[in-house]
């Protein structure tokens, strides 16, 4: 049986739904080997939390060299690792990170790439929402190892237990990358909501909100939802450029997308039309995203949204 | 210093792209510069111009490099016009159809053969947006990789710093030169063409070399397109006036839908 090779993704030292993300589909090709890039004596402590999903094997790679430098670093040892097990494919995170790994990783090992697959078959043939989610597109790697990103909350995660054996192995890691360093690194803030790309639930804030984001922020919170914004409030400055959906912003495909007092201009909806259902609030009734709404409200978010906390503290309470 | 920036003609962002036989249409819709190597190209102007600007004959120069279609020299001729001093494009009718490993090639060998010190991206294109190409430079040319930058500060003698921002958090990266630099949008607000500068790019020279100039070969994509499929566009569902239940209709619609 072929392998597949994973590059196990972390959050806070434990690994995320995006790894058992990543071994769900790679398991359909074939047994899962997840890579486990660590810093040395933490190898042992993170493979501990890479226990949900289809995993045959942990390999553990343990150098201080991953901090240091970071994606080049990451990608030669991957890169090593892929020679060494020639797997018929390597999935990662379409993050930042992961796609520059897996960019680096396609280069040093002479192999094609295909970036931010919402699902991956048994044969290795990606499918891509492009376009901004309006066409569908199925591709497939024609050279050396198939090099896949998997953008996160696209599979559904087998999140069952798993305990699969763990291994401690090497990598090289060349000169090359280590000539970039890092001397400082500090997590995202998170302020206790969800990560935008991984959020079951957004709710995003546009030019309606006028700068003022607290009912966005309060409806989130009832949600448990992710926050967002448009172009139009991150480029006014009233939310991080962090959050920003769309063309030149984030990507997201949640269950639920809830945008407020955005108009939807094409440049957002390709960053959430292809979410499962979509909620527009807006006092303008030719608001062209109520076009691809579920469900639509005309009104004024300043009214709707704290009734509808309200309503929804209401349930769960 | 030499700097070198990267830029890509795309299609406008507000065009309907469609594909046609496994490629993205670029031949029927309106072609413009990358809006986001307009911050590369802004921050490589920036740097010279705090370290004595790159007028004709001083000390740095701001090179445009960019691969595609003849048509491509509207949009390189925009980034001479916020200030750039020359420009290469490389043009090749072997080259349509080329994926990002085949195009990092080109642009390594390009940017190899003209020994510049630090090489300015953009995080992505706005067509195929799949912010690959700066790491692939990076790792084909051996130069360190300082991507996703929110700040880069520069010491003329040889040492580049930034600021890394991802969804990973905020890294602070140095490196000495020669380095592949990628901002991101927000680093800069990038500047408008002046007339002065319209008029001073039509002068400015584009080195337009073909494969056999570049000494390299046209390497086939090593990803393929099966099939593409448009979806069915979204139809609206139902839509209500708030006049005063509308806060708890939207909560009737979610729990319907079991969202809550």
């Amino acid at each position: 049986m072929s392998t597949v090779l994973i590059l196990a993704d972390f959050s806070s030292d434990k690994a995320t739904k995006t790894t058992a993300e990543l071994a769900t589909a790679g398991a359909r090709i074939g047994s899962v080997t997840a890579v486990v890039l660590a810093g040395s004596g933490k190898g042992a402590a993170l493979a501990a939390t890479v226990n949900q999903g289809p995993i045959a094997n942990v390999l553990v790679v343990e150098s201080d060299d991953f901090a240091s430098h970071g994606v080049a670093a990451s990608a030669d040892a991957l890169a090593s690792l892929v020679k060494e097990k020639s797997p018929a494919a390597v999935l990662i995170a379409s993050h930042a990170f992961g796609k520059e790994v897996a960019a680096r990783v396609a280069v040093l090992t002479e192999s094609g790439i295909i970036t931010d697959a919402v699902d991956v078959a048994a044969d290795c043939t990606a499918t891509q929402l492009v376009f901004g989610g309006s066409t569908t597109v199925h591709s497939k790697v024609s050279h050396g190892v198939a090099i896949i990103t998997v953008r996160p909350n696209s599979v559904e995660a087998d999140l069952s237990a798993s305990s699969p054996a763990i291994t401690n192995g090497t990598a090289t890691i060349g000169s090359d990358a280590k000539k970039a360093t890092i001397s400082s690194s500090q997590p995202p803030v998170k302020g206790g909501r969800p990560e935008l790309t991984e959020a079951n639930i957004v709710v995003s804030g546009g030019r309606g909100t006028d700068g003022n984001f607290a009912p966005v922020e309060a409806f989130a919170d009832s949600l448990g939802a992710a926050v967002g914004a448009s172009r139009a409030a991150t480029d006014a400055g009233w939310y991080p450029h962090s959050h920003q959906v769309g063309q030149t912003g984030k990507t997201v495909s949640p269950q639920l997308y809830v945008a407020c007092g955005i108009s939807g201009a094409i440049q957002h909806r390709a960053g959430m039309q292809t979410s499962k259902t979509i909620v527009v609030v807006n006092k303008d009734p030719e608001a062209p995203l109520f076009d691809i709404a579920d469900f639509g409200v005309i009104g004024d978010l300043f009214n709707v949204l704290p009734k509808a906390t309200e309503g929804i503290t209401a349930r769960t309470n | 210093m030499k700097i070198a920036v990267c830029v890509k003609q795309v299609p406008d962002s507000w065009a309907e792209k469609k594909m046609v036989n496994g490629l993205l249409d670029r031949e029927n819709v309106d072609a413009v510069l990358n809006d986001l190597d307009e911050y590369a190209v802004e921050e490589a102007l920036r740097i010279a111009e705090a370290h004595g600007g790159n007028e004709e004959g001083g000390a740095h120069t701001v090179t445009v490099i960019s691969m595609g279609p003849d048509r491509a020299t509207e949009a390189v001729r925009k980034a001479l016009s916020m200030g750039a001093n020359d420009a290469i494009l490389v043009s090749d009718s072997a080259l349509a159809g080329s994926d990002a490993l085949a195009t990092s090639a080109i642009l390594a060998k390009v940017i190899a053969d003209g020994g510049y010190d630090l090489v300015i991206c953009g995080t992505e294109s706005t067509d195929a947006r799949m912010s690959v190409v700066p790491a692939m430079l990076s790792a084909r040319l051996g130069w360190a990789q300082l991507t996703f930058a929110s700040k880069v500060t520069v010491d003329p003698a040889g040492k580049v710093s930034i600021t890394r921002v991802t969804e990973a958090g905020v890294d602070e990266i140095s490196a000495a030169f020669p380095a592949v630099i990628s901002v991101v949008e927000k680093i800069n607000e990038p500047r408008y063409p002046s007339f002065k500068g319209i008029m001073a790019a039509k002068k400015k020279v584009i080195d337009q070399k073909d494969l056999a100039a570049v000494g390299a070969s046209a390497q086939s994509a090593w990803s393929q397109v099966n099939d593409a499929t448009p979806r069915p566009a979204r139809a609206a569902g139902v839509k209500v006036t708030d006049e005063g239940n509308g806060g708890q209709d939207l909560v009737n619609f979610l729990a319907e839908k079991k969202l809550i």
